[in-house]
């Protein structure tokens, strides 16, 4: 059949040769002993404490949200530190390659590493983040027993897992691109990149993209449907409202991406000529259409992070939300105009000045409704009983960072000036301004907020503290020093500077991120810390922090069905109308309630996707058609299956209330 | 499945009435020929318009059929997709015109910018050199 | 939604009392209960018309990038064949005959199902696959009939984009038939049960979505590229 030993070697392994192991690459060789060493332990652990039955049936098959939405967290904090190591790298080559040295990093693995970090914190840190926040949260603040459609959940976090090994799969075999973190053409054509790089990012975001997108669906639903009964429109809590306006935002976004990034494929594996330079192809085209994704894709990572502050200052300021109906509108609106402002991104391209002044006006109205939202939160804070717990801490960090980050984003709108700073460190200072300063601080004001009520015992606040100062000082050293190299005309992506009057801001960046490392290091010695004292820290009475909101009026952690009784809703703050009005618990009378079965299936269909993008990458045909039809045998297979419920007893239930009213006892 | 959660009895059903009523659409003989017909018009119409030429402007037929289309998107939404205000509360019908208004930005903003950048960036007009 | 005063019918303050010890005073706030004690819980199924109207409202923008993309690289005929050359409007006029039918034949086997017949569902089923094979079928012919004449994808970039558009139209009508098939046979495995309905149901949706998307593919490709 093969003509000789070459072709059947091709056959199997496609494009994979020996080469393409980084054996020559010391930084790599040293970064896979280090990921090796410690995955060895981690699995040898696994395996000596027999954990591997424990974590399969109660955790990867599991179809609990809160399950889900925890390995979604654990998911974003293990890449943030892969894109932190990322950052770190930069910073360092960019100290360093001053005065006639070249820095530690050669240019195409300097390449690699800004467009992974790129790629890494939005797709695998940020939308993680956002996505296990929300499903912890919202099913538990609107009173509901899980998602609309937990099997889809589950499928959904495989596959943004799988997006995810994907990429990391690229540190160690092959390349990854060295493109920018969105892959503009005709750099990323075929005829440029013709390694595997831009075809790793292709199918990473591809898998990843598809689970993002039907857990949009799955929350859109979610919100519409399930909501407890009284909760009106205009009484769900505001994170329900922002993570309602960002799920709209991903089933009408992420369809974009997957298009454009479809086209690309096209353009790569067919021929075709949509974004290349000859046969009638526009490269800018491409540009236009992955920004359409790209600046909603903004609001989608900003909103729940909203949320999380709208929560936060509400509760650790003891009063109700000030201007919760403008703030309701203001998120509307920004949904809907996160739709008019996308040119912003390529003002340089040459439209125009019809088209650059239209969406430049549109980008000045769109930061309206931010500020209001901001004056809200002041607002809120006004005569408040503030609590300065870390929360709140994460809170008012985010508010003054916010607003300089936004305001040099104002700056950015004007499009004159932005033909000036297009493109530079200013733009990098900029974005890392709003997305570390509003998303990032979001996510950990969430996670110290939520924490409890995932796990049943408070973080350690000391560490927490430490932590918070460390990343906030950071954060200004390390960007500050990039507005004043942008305004000096610093392009972004350089790996060698020749001018050695900008060295000084570089030292004081990546000092900044050293602080920044040391702010990472902390809040993980907090999380561990925080499990050996958590006898100390436990949570007892489901409401540690004196919350206004449903998820609070339930144990910590909350059982597998949530809410024995579905509570009914009368005002905005539920569980704070609950507590003012005496509410009682129901001690007797529970129902069997119907619950979901855990299910191998996501994890199973994720594998398969690995297995299919890895032929794809490759050209290994073979395991490409074995992935893809045997993802669509499992997929139609798990139709099949219509027995998909079980009857949670009622003496169940009564047997976990009872052992949370004896906890409630004890406290009192 | 469940059965105790398909069969539902008492003060229940008139609480869930309506929403029992969306999960399944009337669907009636009636509506299917009246769409099938239309949509068997509207489609011949422009098909003729166009193969024909009866129009002397292109500009014309071109309007002519977009009309057309629109017209027949409807029909098929009305009666084949029994799309009405009333199904899921509105929540598809507010969908729907929410996807309409985002691909009306997406396509002719597209259109739009794509088509200064030509006028910009190649005035020349090299597309319509041989 | 649920409004308040729909579920006050739902809320039966079922009495407690004996069934275990120390219950406590529930009906303090007759007028406003904190909990639904009486609980009906969401029908199976509840929200997947919902889910599945937004999926398709999401698949319907990703065919406006497509639509996009043929409206600006539409015209790039990079000195290679134009629609004129290449669009034969009886053949496209008969493919689009057959999805009419294949539309009409689907609603039939909604009927069908409405009626309870297990039967006649998956005879008008089976119509309705034919008809989608013959689209499929016509469609390829066509592709061929320009790959052989030199008109690939690789030649133009409007060609490039005609072939994505209208060959992702047909993936997703491939899909739909193959959906269709296993509709068939779990419909003949299991009957019309309420799972069932509800699939055929979205099934049908989906179909008939991919109408609404042809008609912009005929309009806008075909139909206006003979205007060219």
């Amino acid at each position: 059949m093969f003509e000789n030993h070459a072709a059947l070697l091709k056959f199997i392994f496609g494009r994979l040769t020996l080469d393409a192991f980084p054996i020559h690459e010391p930084i790599l060789v040293g970064t896979f002993i280090v990921v090796a060493t410690g995955g060895a332990l981690v699995l040898g652990a696994l395996t000596y404490f027999r954990l591997w039955g424990y974590l399969w049936s109660e955790w990867f098959t599991s179809i609990d949200h809160k399950r889900i939405g925890v390995m979604y967290m654990v998911l974003g904090v293990i890449m943030l530190l892969r894109g932190f190591a990322d950052a770190a790298m930069m910073r360092a080559q960019q100290a360093f390659a001053f005065n006639g040295s070249e820095g530690f990093l050669p240019a195409h693995h300097y390449d690699q590493v800004f467009t992974a970090h790129g790629v890494i914190m939005i797709f695998f840190v940020a939308m993680p983040m956002i996505v296990g926040l929300i499903n912890i949260v919202v099913p538990l603040q609107i009173g509901a027993r899980d998602v609309s459609f937990p099997f889809l959940n589950n499928f959904s976090f495989w596959m943004t897992a799988a997006g995810g090994i994907i990429v990391m799969i690229s540190l160690f075999v092959g390349v990854f691109a060295r493109t920018g973190w969105l892959a503009y053409p005709p750099l990323s054509e075929y005829a440029y990149s013709p390694d595997v790089g831009v075809d790793y990012y292709i199918w990473g975001l591809q898998v990843a993209g598809l689970g993002t997108l039907l857990s949009g669906v799955n929350f859109v639903c979610t919100i519409v449907k399930l909501r407890a009964p009284g909760m009106t429109i205009m009484k769900m809590p505001i994170f329900t409202w922002t993570a309602l306006c960002t799920n709209i935002l991903i089933v009408a976004a992420f369809p974009v991406l997957t298009a454009v990034l479809a086209l690309l494929t096209l353009d790569r594996y067919v021929g075709t000529d949509f974004f290349t330079n000859d046969f009638g192809g526009n490269p800018m085209m491409y540009v236009n259409l992955i920004w359409i994704w790209g600046h909603p894709e903004v609001y989608i990572l900003i909103l729940p992070a909203f949320g999380v502050f709208s929560e936060v200052t509400a509760t650790f300021c003891g009063k109700r939300l000030f201007g919760y109906t403008s703030m309701v509108y203001a998120t509307v609106v920004i949904t809907i105009l996160s739709y008019l402002v996308w040119l912003h991104h390529f003002f340089t391209m040459g439209s125009g000045a019809s088209v650059n002044s239209f969406f430049g006006i549109t980008t000045m109205i769109i930061s309206i409704p931010t500020g209001a939202k901001m004056f809200n939160w002041l607002f809120t804070m006004y005569r408040g009983r503030i609590r300065y717990e870390l929360p709140m801490l994460w809170t008012i960090a985010f508010m003054i960072t916010f607003v300089i980050g936004g305001m040099t984003g104002v700056l950015l709108a004007v499009p004159p000036a932005d033909f000036e700073l297009h493109n530079s460190l200013f733009l990098i200072a900029h974005f890392h301004n709003v997305i570390i300063g509003g998303v990032l601080f979001g996510m950990f004001a969430g996670i110290n907020y939520w924490f409890p009520k995932a796990f049943g015992f408070k973080l350690d606040p000391f560490w927490g503290k430490l932590s918070f100062w460390f990343w906030v000082i950071g954060f200004y050293l390390a960007f500050m020093p990039l507005y004043v190299l942008g305004l000096m005309g610093v392009t972004r992506r350089l790996r060698v500077f020749d001018i050695p009057s900008l060295h000084i801001w570089f030292i004081i960046a990546a000092f900044g991120a050293l602080l920044i490392a040391a702010g990472i290091g902390c809040f993980l010695v907090q999380i561990g810390v925080s499990v050996l004292k958590r006898k100390e820290l436990a949570d007892t009475t489901g409401d540690p922090w004196n919350s206004r909101t449903l998820e609070w009026s339930t144990s910590s952690p909350p059982p597998a069905y949530n809410f024995a009784f579905t509570p009914i809703v009368y005002s905005m703050d539920a569980w704070w109308d609950m507590k003012e009005r005496g509410y009682h618990r129901p001690l007797a009378g529970f129902k069997p309630i119907a619950m979901p079965k855990n299910t191998p299936t996501g994890i199973i269909l994720g594998a398969l996707s690995i297995a299919f993008s890895f032929g794809m990458i490759w050209y290994i045909w073979w395991l490409a058609a074995l992935g893809f039809v045997g993802a669509l045998a499992v997929g139609i297979a798990h139709t099949f299956n219509y027995n998909r419920e079980y009857d949670l007893s009622a003496d169940a239930i009564a047997g976990a209330e009872d052992e949370r009213t004896r906890l409630l006892t004890a406290q009192a | 499945m469940n059965d105790a959660h398909a069969s539902h009895g008492g003060a229940h059903d008139v609480a869930h009435a309506a929403a029992h009523d969306s999960h399944e659409p009337h669907i009636t003989l009636d509506g299917y020929l009246i769409g099938f017909g239309l949509s068997v018009i509207l489609t011949a119409v422009p098909f003729y318009l166009v193969m024909s030429g009866v129009l002397e402007s292109k500009t014309a037929t071109a309007f002519a059929i977009t009309i057309l289309a629109v017209v027949q998107i409807v029909v098929h939404m009305v009666y084949f997709l029994h799309l009405d205000a009333k199904s899921e509360a509105g929540w598809n019908l507010m969908a729907l015109i929410f996807t309409a208004v985002i691909l009306i930005i997406a396509l002719t903003g597209s259109l739009w910018i794509m088509y200064h950048l030509k006028v910009n960036m190649m005035p020349m007009n090299m597309s319509h050199l041989p | 939604m649920t409004t308040l005063a729909e579920t006050n019918d739902t809320l039966v303050a079922t009495p407690l009392a004996g069934t275990r010890g120390g219950v406590a005073a529930l009906q303090s706030a007759a007028q406003t209960p904190f909990y639904v004690l009486d609980e009906h819980p969401h029908p199976a199924g509840y929200s997947t018309q919902l889910g599945f109207w937004i999926y398709i409202m999401s698949d319907c923008l990703l065919f406006s990038v497509l639509f996009a993309a043929y409206g600006v690289l539409g015209g790039s005929y990079a000195a290679g064949p134009a629609p004129k050359d290449l669009f034969d409007l009886n053949i496209v006029a008969l493919n689009t005959t057959m999805l009419l039918l294949s539309s009409i034949t689907y609603g039939f086997a909604m009927l069908s199902m409405q009626s309870n017949s297990v039967g006649r569902t998956q005879i008008w089923l089976a119509v309705t696959a034919f008809f989608g094979l013959c689209f499929i079928g016509i469609e390829l012919h066509e592709f061929y009939g320009m790959i052989r004449e030199g008109a690939t994808p690789q030649r133009s970039a409007f060609l490039s984009s005609f072939f994505t558009l209208v060959g992702t139209h047909g993936l997703h009508v491939t899909t739909g038939l193959v959906w269709m098939v296993t509709l068939m046979v779990q419909v003949g495995q299991r009957g019309l049960i309420e799972a069932n309905r509800r699939r055929l149901l979205c099934l049908s949706m989906f179909w008939h979505f991919l109408d609404v998307v042809w008609i912009g593919v005929f309009t806008f490709v075909y139909l206006m590229g003979m205007l060219r």
